[in-house]
């Protein structure tokens, strides 16, 4: 290792956030033209680190080096001259502009001084898009209009048409599907080989780790707990390393029977991305939605709680039409529904713990003019989040002051107090470590036995595989296959995802 | 308050800074009571202290409504004008009706009603029709002030004291209470406000008020229904507007059309100083009222020393821009 320059070295770093020390004396060293993995559990400070590189927030203590020399980055700004440039966590786009102007917020005007050329801008960004194979995002939309997992798309490509050299990753893929994720780990791997730029990719997800990446780093509660390089560890021991004991079976058993078909929908047309869904679901069961990004799974979810509106379709529980026109007549009935976009639909940065488990059930904290019962909630929110492993000073604290993972577990918090008889999860582990998935997928287990019907939209094909007694494939805005047991393979999923084996039925 | 700021900016790493910068509504309103008090012998007498109460009644009740209506992160600039209606109309119905002292009670609750239903229809414009509140409340701010205008084709309404029911009007708003010579009006909206920081705090209903302002769309996919609490902030606003409108005739014993104008102002930048957000979410109703206090208190003092009205506007200004920025540097540090 003698005389080796690293593009990035970050030594002794130190940060705390008022009282809590989010960063102790950690370290990461990233060679040119490589890939390096950061892991940790949920609230380990990855994300507090590549902030710091990023100059989005600022160290207590420590030196970063780029190339060698000693850095010091006070903005965004400042790091993307040097160099370096970064797609968050909790994405930065501007959600009314367009995606053209997104992508170059940031040189809209380079070389007119201050006045657009909108034919020239939009033309980079098309020209963009379509180098990057992102053929079907259009530059003129409206980035808000956009599902969530295109927006990801865009933050991407923004990120990368700066020819940066060094490019950090927060969980990018954490909303995108195979195919999305495969084009972008081609794209990655091209940008590492071709131009030598350094990567550094942060995701829960082992398998894509062991995929992409030459080297990792392992933090654990804001420490420096070891680096390696990948061809020298297995997932098993990558997973000890990081939640410091062993974890047995991902998937846990789940041991319980399938009642009679509690809640269907019928004939659910809404638009282009919903038509003609028809599906039941049964006390008990666990129900997957798998398909690709854009495949109309969340849109149909929407429509279901009434969150979009419908143009038709029945729904029926227990056998009764129910009339759902808003979502809050979806929880009034008794169906409960965690929105995939967790910064802006499922919580309330700025509000406590408490207040946002309860909000969905506030009713049965208050009295005579609505008064709310603090002790029975602050009791309640206790256990909820004591079984949940929510990592945070107190319930008091704001929602914002939290990791993405444990903002996650308050989202599902909210949705398993209201006591819905149908769960409807879209993506419930989204950027969630693996041992808070495990435990997830263990509650999501005990609400089955509990004879709860439980809907699950998932990207990630293994937890479609490993969680659910039936799957729905959509594409195309309709079911495009149904799996039952054994059928439900990554396999039968992709292909009926992508419309292969079109006539094959499997039921 | 040069000082204050001078010194927070030196030590916003320490202990003291951050204490400072945590209670600085409450930091600034003491620290104006004191220079105040000394800058002018006159100011902390009984007379004066009661007066500034007094006068400030219309705008701490609007400030109230506005509160709710801030923490929805709407806005709603018709308060004023609003009131002006408030007034004029209970002047001329009391006037009209005003034989006995139940029919004065039955007429400020027909004008409250009132309030509430234009609210209402604010509200639905805002949530339903989506129009932007901003310009849905500015159309409701000349809409007010032109009716308040037509009633009388712009006549002022004198209270007639003969009446029974106006006569009460006139002596609460100018008598005091025998508790410690308080005013009536003063104790009226000490009363409101316990109420409006009881509701906010300990009530689901406050909570969802700050809840929609947060994130509505977040709230409405928690099952609330998200338009029922903003339009019913709209309701409580208007509502207090046309009280403040009926403490101000009251206290004049007249009913005049330009009455308030530009009280809504006053009542936002009170919310404000008060640390009360405009894009909603965020805001107390303790502070708020410091917030209306510290700006009457401003007033007041540069009266007292007879300083002139244009310059009291321009130094009014400046330190409504400085509360704020001492606002954001606490949000900041948070
Ligand atoms: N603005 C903030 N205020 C207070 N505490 C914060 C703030 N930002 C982060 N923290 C705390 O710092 C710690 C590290 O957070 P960070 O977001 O870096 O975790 P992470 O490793 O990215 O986790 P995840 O996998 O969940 O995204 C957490 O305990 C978090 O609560
Ligand atoms: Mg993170």
């Amino acid at each position: 290792m003698a005389e080796q320059t690293y593009r990035v070295e970050m030594k002794n770093i130190n940060k705390s956030f008022g009282g809590v020390k989010a960063l102790n004396d950690v370290q990461l060293t990233v060679k040119p033209g490589e890939i390096h993995a950061l892991m940790g559990e949920n609230g380990a400070g990855k994300s507090t680190l590549m902030k710091i590189l990023s100059g989005a927030i600022q160290k207590d203590s420590g030196q970063v080096f780029l190339d060698g020399c000693e850095i010091f980055v006070k903005s965004p700004k400042e790091a993307n001259d040097l160099g370096i440039s970064i797609i968050y966590q909790e994405f930065a786009l501007v959600p009314h502009l367009t995606v053209a102007e997104n992508i170059f917020i940031d040189r809209l005007s380079e070389d007119n001084k201050g006045f657009i050329s909108w034919k020239k801008l939009r033309g980079s960004a098309r020209q963009l898009l379509d180098e990057l194979g992102f053929n079907d995002i259009k530059e003129t939309e409206i980035v808000s209009d956009l599902s969530i997992a295109y927006q990801q798309v865009v933050e991407i490509v923004k990120s990368l048409s700066r020819n940066s050299k060094v490019l950090v990753l927060d969980e990018p893929t954490a909303l995108l599907t195979n195919k999305e994720t495969r084009h972008l780990f081609r794209l990655l791997l091209d940008l590492k080989e071709k131009k030598n730029v350094s990567i550094i990719y942060i995701s829960h997800r082992l398998e894509e780790v062991f995929e992409i990446c030459d080297s990792v780093t392992v933090f654990k509660d804001g420490t420096y707990v070891d680096s390696v390089d990948i061809k020298d560890i297995n997932e098993q021991e990558l997973v000890t390393m990081m939640i410091g004991r062993e974890m047995s079976d991902y998937f846990p058993e789940r041991n319980c029977k399938i009642g009679e078909e509690t809640f269907r929908v019928t004939d659910l047309n809404n638009g282009r991305m919903v038509r003609n869904i028809n599906f039941g679901v049964c006390k008990g069961e666990v129900l997957g939605i798998s398909g690709l990004v854009g495949s109309g799974r969340t849109e149909t979810i929407r429509a279901i709680i009434g969150a979009d509106k419908k143009e038709s379709g029945k729904i029926e529980l227990y056998g009764k039409e129910l009339n759902i026109k808003c979502p809050r007549d979806a929880f009034k009935n008794k169906i409960g529904f965690l929105p995939e976009d967790r910064k802006n639909q499922g919580v309330l940065l700025e509000l406590p713990i408490r207040h946002n488990a309860t909000i969905s059930c506030l009713s049965r904290y208050t009295g005579p003019c609505g008064w709310i019962y603090k002790n029975n909630e602050t009791k309640d929110v206790t256990e909820l989040t004591g079984k949940m492993n929510l990592k945070c000073s107190s319930i008091e604290a704001p929602v914002k002051s939290l990791s993405g993972g444990n903002q996650q577990k308050v989202s599902l918090s909210k949705l398993i107090a209201s006591q819905c008889d149908v769960l409807i999860f879209d993506e419930p582990t989204r950027g969630v470590d693996v041992g808070a998935k495990r435990e997830i997928y263990a509650l999501i287990n005990s609400l089955a036995e509990q004879g709860y019907t439980i809907i699950m939209v998932s990207s990630e094909m293994a937890e479609i595989v490993g969680m659910c007694d039936r799957a729905l494939v959509f594409r195309n805005g309709t079911i495009a296959g149904e799996l039952n047991g054994s059928e439900i393979t990554e396999q039968n999923i992709i292909k009926y995802a992508m419309g292969v084996g079109e006539n094959a039925t499997c039921n | 308050m040069q000082l204050a700021t001078d010194s927070c900016a030196k030590k916003t790493r320490m202990t003291p800074g951050q204490f400072f910068l945590k209670h600085n509504t409450l930091i600034i309103f003491f620290i104006l009571l004191i220079i105040s008090s000394l800058a002018s012998p006159s100011f902390l007498t009984k007379q004066n202290v009661f007066n500034v109460l007094r006068q400030q009644a219309p705008i701490v009740v609007m400030a109230l409504g506005l509160l709710l209506v801030l923490l929805t992160g709407g806005i709603d600039l018709s308060a004023g004008s609003i009131a002006a209606v408030g007034g004029m109309l209970i002047a001329m119905m009391v006037n009209k009706v005003g034989n006995t002292v139940g029919s004065l009670f039955l007429s400020v609750i027909v004008m409250l009603v009132l309030g509430v239903i234009i609210g209402l229809i604010m509200g639905v414009l805002i949530t339903k029709v989506k129009m932007p509140a901003f310009i849905t409340t500015l159309a409701f701010m000349t809409i007010g002030r032109g009716a308040a205008y037509m009633f009388t084709s712009g006549q002022p309404v004198r209270l007639n004291k003969e009446l029974p029911g106006a006569l009460w009007l006139i002596n609460f708003g100018s008598k005091t209470s025998p508790a410690l010579g308080i005013p009536w009006a003063v104790i009226v909206y000490a009363v409101i406000i316990a109420i409006f920081a009881i509701v906010m705090k300990y009530t689901s209903f406050g909570r969802l008020i700050i809840a929609s302002g947060s994130n509505a769309e977040a709230v409405r996919l928690s099952g609330v229904s998200v338009n029922k609490y903003i339009t019913s902030a709209y309701m409580i606003c208007s509502c207090m507007a046309v009280l403040g409108g009926i403490l101000i005739t009251a206290r004049a014993a007249i009913g005049t059309p330009s009455a308030a104008d530009g009280y809504e102002m006053d009542a936002i930048a009170g919310c404000v100083i008060g640390g009360t957000s405009l894009s909603g979410g965020k805001g107390k109703v303790g502070l708020t009222i410091l917030g209306v206090f510290t700006l009457a208190m401003i007033g007041n003092i540069m009266n007292l020393l007879s300083i002139a009205s244009y310059p009291q506007q321009v130094i009014k200004g400046l330190i409504i821009i400085g509360a704020v920025i001492l606002q954001n540097l606490s949000s900041k540090k948070e």
